[in-house]
């Protein structure tokens, strides 16, 4: 797992604390390691350049050097520069004064432009228009029938006069499917197109000869959140060949940085309209900038986390354990389990820890947590009698001894997993007790809480700054106020922690970041 | 209110189940990285048969196929198809190799020029780490040789790439029988890395060496993507074994390789749903195929697709696919494009799994053997 942006600078920064300025020799150590950042995020190198470019005018600016903590402004520059290059234009689809509206979708084989054609059609569906797909892509096997499934799942009708498969002529089908769209009153097309590379002229004729036979309102670009450093060569062919006025980025679901949007954006000014997050049909929607950015830049992912969470739980499960959690009732190894069991479904466990902010600097520890630790520790509490589960403190040596036996680990594995628990437990208590829980209350709290917490994961011993640091919040009542106000509380308990998190986090950074999601959830 | 279960939960996994790695370092560093154990073993069988293997694909095939079916075309063989890889690659990616051999050519090497070899690199998507070190490496072998002939400087930069890529794997595919069992073939990858395309080739290429084949459709979540393997499976006469959709992918691979063994085919082909690395319940139904298979017949390949054009998260989608089912060879795709496909020398290196196949276009018989030098040559151009 890599490190993040704000991990790389902040070690670059460390050195120059004490600096009041940012010196010449800092400013190309900070570009160096951004560009590294971007470069593993798969932002193209000619982009990744001019990025740097400004980035290092604006950091020769005042604003750095006049700022507390250095490490930080530099990310939030880049971060904003990010936003604007992502966000600077937004564009919906032109829809036609004389309709049909046609669409005409192109990219890379494999992009998933029939999967997305699908959605599309669905999306237009439910915004009140009346689409048709239809089926140009006349190239690959059955990529006529796929359109044909899909279209039926959308409840949108196809129009597919040939059989596809290496039959027919994809210009003639889109030209024919405009009197069909008139014919039977459809007010928009989506044409779905084979895929093609962006050296193939024979077939970037092909889509320009589709282009100039229905003469689209919107060519959409489909291009995968996956693809490296290749986006600018495709993207540029597409842009000369057919041209397009969008983009749309699929494959968002998965862990890929996705920093060609960047690249697509950075080499074509086209604006990236649509965002694809999986495989069913809904999962479309129109594109964040500002949480593409934060990907790019791995700066933990609270929002996508937190969505993801509330597509796998089941709302019942999650009320019990929120109204367990809110009467501050004793936190056992029961729900400790399902609650386990709960966070499996969100994928590899190493994967979510990355997600949450801050926890960068103990990316090594997390990297090695993978799910058999879980499964592990979950055989170990099935072994356990309903009676063990609610009191742990009832577990001697011999019933120690059976656990072990039971769930085939070492009895040291299981008296180490109960004195943890203990701990966590103790750690549940405060945090119910430090959340005021009907409130509600905002990010920043939340996440006060939080860092405590992980460190304590860390040195599982109970020292007393510790718990100070996590009762922090509960002491200043008005924690909602800003979040802002919370690193020096949350620096103080830091700074008392010698490994991994030192004083070094950037709470500063990651709090306003957190505190503004939380803001874009709420409306 | 979730968010804070989540993150409450999350936290609370992380310092139970955490605590007990941060407790026992030990335990974890004693363990090999990769767990190569089960791979090294399906490996040294692989090397017996490989002997046997080999000629699938890489020699000339043996005498005529038996006369197929009437209209089922008969695909030219896999040998020679290398000849084609290079054109086509020499069509791409030129520009590539010139810009390397211009800058090697200079008159004097200066901190830019590296820097713009190591530049050239990354946009081949070998990553910053992988670039930085061949350009360190290369650079220091100037130095001592003190060369400044750019063909010399050429010949250094093509084994230094050929060291990534790993010259010495064993990259045959095991496609032999064994006995009264067909080899099996696993076929899997994320969405839209051209896995479908790839069984129906690889298909073609058996049939091409006189094998017989059977296609397993697992893949029974796509939009037809069973009648896709259909039309590919038609065209060369293999036999497709598909169900419905939305069956269980694994009993759909557990009836291929049953009638796989009752028809006394050689070569079971299992084409798999498309699936990102970071859906676990899709990679736990991907482990529990495997499993499945392996109740009768040994799975003898595991084929890992990868496009080309993918970035460095193939890196990540490599590691997890790995993890879960085993791989044991990669297929590049897409190699026919602008892309140059150097995420895998990353996963070369990192998990040892060989490049097998590369995919070459939408042809019907764009597939080939991977050749690491062949591939270089290609990349720096002839």
């Amino acid at each position: 797992m890599f490190e993040t942006l704000s991990d790389r600078l902040t070690t670059v920064f460390s050195s120059l604390r004490s600096k009041g300025r940012l010196s010449e020799a800092d400013i190309n150590a900070t570009a160096r390691e951004i560009r590294v950042a971007l470069l593993e995020a798969d932002v193209a190198l000619p982009v990744v350049k001019d990025f740097i470019a400004r980035v290092k005018e604006r950091a020769r600016g005042e604003e750095v050097s006049q700022a507390l903590n250095p490490a930080q402004q530099v990310v939030k520059i880049v971060n904003d520069e990010l936003i604007n290059i992502l966000g600077g234009e937004t564009r919906r689809i032109r829809f036609a004064k004389n309709p049909p509206t046609v669409i005409m979708l192109a990219g890379l084989q494999g992009a998933g432009k029939t999967t997305l054609a699908g959605k599309l059609a669905r999306w237009l569906k439910a915004e009140g228009h009346a689409p048709m797909l239809v089926a140009a892509d006349l190239q690959r096997p059955n990529a006529v029938q796929q359109l044909q499934v899909v279209g039926e799942r959308a409840g949108v009708p196809v129009f597919a006069p040939e059989p596809g498969s290496g039959v027919g002529d994809p210009v003639d089908v889109a030209r024919r499917s405009l009197e069909q769209a008139k014919h039977a009153q459809h007010d928009v097309v989506v044409i779905d197109t084979a895929g093609r590379l962006g050296i193939d002229t024979e077939m970037m004729r092909q889509a320009i000869d589709i282009r100039d036979a229905v003469s689209p309102d919107d060519v959409l670009f489909v291009v995968d959140a996956m693809v490296g450093q290749d986006a600018v060569n495709t993207a540029q062919a597409f842009m000369d060949g057919v041209g397009f006025d969008g983009v749309v980025l699929t494959k968002l679901d998965g862990d890929a940085r996705g920093g060609a949007a960047l690249s697509v954006r950075h080499i074509t000014g086209r604006p990236i309209m649509f965002a694809s997050t999986g495989e069913k049909l809904e999962d479309f929607s129109v594109f964040h900038p500002d949480r593409m950015a934060g990907r790019i830049l791995d700066m933990g992912d609270i929002l996508t986390l937190i969505e993801q969470a509330e597509q796998a739980f089941d709302a019942e499960q999650a009320e019990k354990m929120t109204s367990k959690f809110a009467s501050g009732e004793d936190f056992t190894l029961e729900d400790f389990l399902e609650q386990m069991m709960m966070i499996r479904k969100l994928g590899p466990i190493g994967n979510l820890l990355g997600m949450m902010p801050g926890m960068g600097q103990v990316r090594d520890q997390i990297s090695q947590i993978d799910d058999k630790d879980l499964d592990r520790v979950a055989a170990i509490i099935r072994s356990m009698t309903p009676q063990e589960r609610s009191q742990p403190k009832i577990i001697n040596g011999s019933r120690r001894a059976r656990i072990a036996r039971g769930s085939g680990v070492s009895v040291g594995e299981v008296s180490s997993l109960v004195t943890r628990f203990f701990d966590a437990q103790k750690m549940m208590r405060q945090m119910a007790g430090g959340m005021g829980i009907p409130g509600m209350p905002g990010g920043g709290r939340r996440k006060a809480v939080k860092a405590p917490k992980k460190k304590k994961g860390k040195q599982r011993s109970g020292d007393p700054r510790k718990r100070a640091a996590g009762r922090q919040p509960e002491e200043q009542p008005a924690a909602d106020a800003a979040p802002q106000g919370l690193p020096p509380g949350l620096g103080g308990g830091q700074g008392g922690l010698p490994p991994g998190l030192g004083g070094q986090l950037p709470p500063g950074f990651q709090m306003p970041d957190l505190g503004k999601l939380q803001g874009r959830k709420k409306k | 209110m979730e968010y804070l279960i989540v993150i409450a939960g999350l936290v609370a996994v992380a310092l139970v189940v955490g605590g007990a790695v941060f407790l026992r370092p030990g335990r974890r560093a004693q363990r090999p990285p990769v767990e190569p154990g089960p791979a090294r073993g399906g490996g040294a069988t692989a090397v017996d048969e490989a002997e046997a293997a080999a000629p699938t694909i890489e020699r000339a095939p043996p005498v005529e196929a038996p006369p197929p079916v009437v209209e089922i075309e008969q695909p030219p063989p896999g040998a020679g198809r290398l000849v084609r890889l290079r054109a086509r690659l020499a069509r791409s990616q030129n520009a590539f190799g010139k810009t390397l051999l211009g800058l090697l050519s200079r008159e004097t090497l200066d901190d830019d020029a590296w820097e713009e070899l190591e530049d050239t690199l990354i946009t081949a998507d070998m990553g910053a780490a992988v670039a930085r070190q061949v350009t360190d490496d290369l650079r220091t072998r100037v130095q001592v040789l003190g060369t400044r002939d750019p063909a010399q400087v050429r010949e250094l930069l093509k084994d230094e790439l050929v060291k990534q890529i790993g010259a010495d794997l064993d990259r045959s595919l095991a496609t032999e029988p064994h006995g009264n069992r067909p080899a099996v073939l696993l076929v899997v990858g994320v969405n839209g890395t051209g896995k479908t395309t790839t069984c129906g080739k690889l298909a073609r290429v058996l049939v091409g060496d006189g094998r017989t084949v059977l296609l397993g459709a697992a893949d029974t979540f796509r939009a037809a993507a069973a009648e896709q393997l259909e039309t590919w499976g038609s065209r060369v006469g293999a036999q497709v074994v598909r169900k419905d959709e939305g069956t269980d992918p694994a009993s759909v691979a557990f009836d291929a390789v049953r009638q796989g063994i009752e028809s006394k085919v050689d070569t079971v082909i299992i084409d798999t749903a498309g699936r990102l690395h970071t859906k676990t319940g899709l990679m736990d139904e991907l482990g529990k195929v495997k499993r499945v298979v392996e109740k009768q017949a040994d799975v003898d390949e595991v084929l890992l697709v990868l496009d080309a054009t993918t970035g460095q998260n193939g890196m990540q989608q490599a590691r997890v696919f790995a993890e879960v089912v085993n791989i044991t060879g990669v297929v590049l795709t897409k190699l026919d494009g602008t892309a140059k496909g150097g995420i895998v020398v990353q996963v070369q290196r990192e998990l040892g799994v060989p490049v097998k196949l590369v995919g070459l276009g939408e042809g019907p018989d764009d597939l080939a053997p991977f050749e690491p030098e062949a591939f270089v040559d290609a990349i720096l151009g002839d």
